[in-house]
């Protein structure tokens, strides 16, 4: 057949391209801001938008969703086209794909600041703003199958293989992780509570690491290393093999980031197996992207490219191979809720995700502007400057990771804690803090000097918008069902009704999962004293939430001695059965919450907000001083509750009538107590503390973890 | 514990979807040829722009 010309189109490359490296400057920025944070809790003093809890959830879901979004984007937008030997299915498409995708981004970063969050760690997003990221994946799959439909190539390489992985599995994992009822127009509660909450936020979770960070990312390893070297991957077979193992093993995975807590303990073993099991496909990866280079390191020694590609795939070896030692119980007992766990992200989005973007850009810069580098020092100096970064990042963060550990389980011999007061375990790890903060500053020159490279680099070339490239045709086969073809030999021969087919049940089979789930009772053991939280103390967790206060504070007590003589009584699953979303948290930088209520009194919380070091020297919680100035929003309260008895809180027809006059009520006996403090008197006696934010935040850390005591009591 | 089911389930789905996809790309010969798809995708198709040549498309 003769030979057909056509274009590649580079203009949308170039538009991902440029989105990346913006957005890498600012995700990473945000992500220094909050670093510094911990040695200078005060450097942003009572700017709400910039407090950490706020901050913290920018910095991952620009990072991740902005910076490695868009970097897989322009990876596969120009990979794809030349490795299907057509043009893009629809230029349209590709352009919806793109704005949408940044007006998503702006959203983010407008939304989270203002506290508009839904708590759930890489799905913080509010409901409108999912239901856009839903869309325009959608217009980004049309656009993928398009393409494959009307390739010249009959073969799919391997690395698209890992983009339609990507594709499904984010698109069904974010569906069902944001199920939500929305109470107002930037506010929802997710339909799960508790200890089901969590496991479909960890299921997601995961795979938000697995199908996000590291399918795509594979998908571009596959195919850059071999371009950059300039010879075939090591294994094809292998590349196949790591393929599918992969994507049926990791996600069986997410329990692993619930071990020890109220989940059923078989559900947390199945999670431990199956990230055992990761370590088999991930090394098998690794291995198939280094060997590439076999003959080829006297390359390596020259070209700044490689030489990201090399610490990348060696940082995608280190964090899955951690990841599922990570999984065994004794050792995530460790390292569970300390900066190990932060350190450990950092080698897979540092190294893996950070540098083989890095690499990639360099190499397409090359490409789409058909020159050479502005500098390869400039490069080189990039890569050391970040590999540093790297490791001042994340080796202080081992050490604190383990020290704070460390002393958290520490008894004297009469079994008392050693460092009974958390602060100490916090004060002792600040240097590494410090440590880390420089890194992140190394890491993020690095960046900045590669974006003056790539700007320098596209001014000295000249660009091709619709690149000309020819290939051969695929030989046609017709449509309609050849005599005697069975009907699904035929369906397989039709991409597009397959697709849809196969969503369609998916969504069929889901529904019908899910519909029953919300109403039939769930087999949770439940407690007779757990209560419903009162209106106010409702607008209270609200508070919680739009703060990011489980950033930092777990609310999950594990069943450790050194955990229940620190905090109290264990975690149990029956008493989140109202807790629409769970607030367990996956870190903590300070101490867990779940047994506060009741510790200490209303004043303490009150001057605590105010100032933390007020009533904790030395502490490095930021300080809330907007929450003692704001009035308290009560006008979507009665819609709160309606919301809550909607998704099955059983509160009463009187507490849903008179829910305003409830909680004005108990703000006004918690303004009672508080002025039994004469200081409190002496410094806010005019002020009408009862309508302030603060009150609704002090009801909800009085409520927190008593009704388990009140039933004790009872017995 | 319900909503372990509707997970597994979701899981289940997905993998099928998979399992599904990769039967029919082994039957179709997706992997027949291991070897020169590694090879071939070293190749560039981009031709110089040459102006003398009829566009077809």
């Amino acid at each position: 057949m003769e030979k057909e010309q056509f274009y590649y189109d580079n203009k949308i490359v170039k538009m991902f391209f440029i989105a990346t490296v913006v957005w890498g400057i600012v995700g990473m920025l945000v992500g220094l801001m909050v670093a510094f944070l911990f040695n200078f809790p005060n450097y942003m003093e009572g700017i709400s938008w910039l407090s950490f809890g706020r901050l913290r959830p920018l910095h991952t879901n620009a990072v991740i969703f902005a910076f490695v979004g868009n970097g897989f984007f322009v990876g596969m937008y120009y990979s794809m086209q030349r490795l299907l030997k057509t043009r893009m299915f629809s230029d349209a498409l590709s352009k919806i794909h793109f704005w949408g995708w940044q007006l998503i981004i702006v959203a983010a970063a407008i939304t989270l600041p203002l506290g508009l969050t839904s708590s759930k760690e890489y799905a913080e997003l509010e409901w409108p703003i999912d239901i856009a990221i839903t869309l325009i994946w959608v217009v980004m799959g049309i656009n993928m199958i398009g393409t494959m439909i009307k390739r010249r190539q009959r073969h799919i390489y391997v690395a698209i293989w890992f983009y339609i992985a990507t594709f499904v599995t984010i698109a069904v994992l974010h569906i069902f992780n944001n199920l939500e009822l929305p109470v107002s127009a930037f506010k929802s509660y997710s339909v799960y509570a508790g200890v089901q909450d969590a496991m479909v936020q960890w299921w997601y979770g995961h795979n938000a690491v697995a199908f996000f960070l590291t399918t795509p990312m594979l998908g571009l390893m596959y195919y850059y290393v071999p371009k950059a070297a300039n010879r075939p991957v090591y294994s094809y077979r292998l590349s196949i093999i790591h393929f599918w193992t992969l994507i049926f093993i990791y996600i069986w995975a997410g329990p692993h980031h619930l071990l020890y807590t109220a989940l059923p303990e078989w559900a947390q073993n199945l999670g431990t197996v199956f990230s055992i099991m990761l370590i088999f496909p991930s090394w098998g990866g690794m291995i198939n992207g280094l060997l590439t280079l076999r003959g080829a390191w006297d390359k390596v020694r020259e070209d700044p490219i490689l030489k990201f590609f090399v610490v990348a795939i060696t940082g995608y070896g280190m964090s899955t191979f951690e990841g599922p030692m990570l999984s065994f119980k004794n050792l995530n007992a460790i390292g569970h809720y300390t900066d190990w766990i932060v350190g450990h992200v950092h080698i897979g989005t540092l190294a893996w995700n950070g540098f083989i973007i890095a690499g990639m850009l360099y190499w397409l810069a090359k490409k789409l502007w058909k020159t050479e580098l502005y500098s390869t020092k400039l490069a080189n100096l990039h890569f050391w400057i970040g590999t540093l970064g790297i490791l001042f990042y994340a080796l202080p963060l081992y050490v604190a990771g383990f020290t704070q550990a460390a002393m958290w389980k520490q008894f004297n011999p009469d079994g008392t804690l050693v460092y009974g007061n958390f602060l100490e375990t916090v004060t002792q790890i600040l240097p590494m803090y410090a440590m880390r903060a420089f890194g992140g500053t190394l890491y993020f020159i690095g960046f900045s000097i590669m974006a003056y490279n790539l700007v320098k680099t596209a001014k000295m070339g000249s660009t091709v918008e619709d690149e000309l490239a020819e290939a051969v045709p695929l030989k046609k086969i017709g449509a309609g069902r050849i005599a005697g073809e069975h009907w699904h030999s035929w369906l397989e021969r039709r991409t597009v009704l397959f697709t849809i087919l196969s969503t369609v049940a998916i969504i069929i089979g889901g529904a019908v999962e899910i519909v029953p789930l919300l109403v039939v009772d769930s087999n949770i053991p439940t407690i007779t004293s757990v209560k419903p939280y009162t209106p106010l103390e409702l607008e209270g967790r609200d508070i919680y939430i739009r703060e990011g206060c489980n950033n930092c504070h777990s609310q999950m007590i594990r069943p450790f001695r050194s955990e229940v003589e620190r905090y109290g009584e264990y975690s149990k699953a029956g008493e989140f059965v109202y807790d629409h979303p769970f607030l367990w948290g996956s870190k903590r930088t300070g101490p867990d919450v779940h047994r506060i209520g009741g510790k200490y009194n209303d004043n303490w919380h009150f001057n605590h907000m105010l100032d933390p070091r007020l009533t904790s020297p030395g502490s490095i919680m930021p300080q809330y001083p907007w929450i003692i100035k704001n009035d308290l929003d009560i006008s979507n309260t009665v819609n709160k509750v309606n919301g809550m008895i909607k998704l099955g809180v059983p509160y009463t027809q009187m507490e849903l009538d008179k829910a305003v006059y409830l909680l004005k009520n108990q703000a006004a006996q918690i303004e009672k107590n508080l002025r039994q403090d004469p200081e409190f008197v002496k410094n806010y006696g005019d002020a009408n503390i009862q309508d302030k934010e603060i009150v609704a935040l002090i009801a909800y850390l009085q409520r927190l973890g008593t009704d388990i005591k009140a039933g004790t009591a009872e017995n | 514990m319900s909503i372990l089911f509707m997970t597994i389930a979701v899981s289940l789905f997905i993998a099928i979807i998979f399992f599904i996809i990769f039967i029919r790309s082994v039957k179709s010969g997706q992997y027949d040829d291991l070897y020169s798809p590694s090879v071939r995708m070293l190749f560039d198709d981009e031709l110089v722009k040459d102006e003398t040549k009829e566009k077809t498309n």
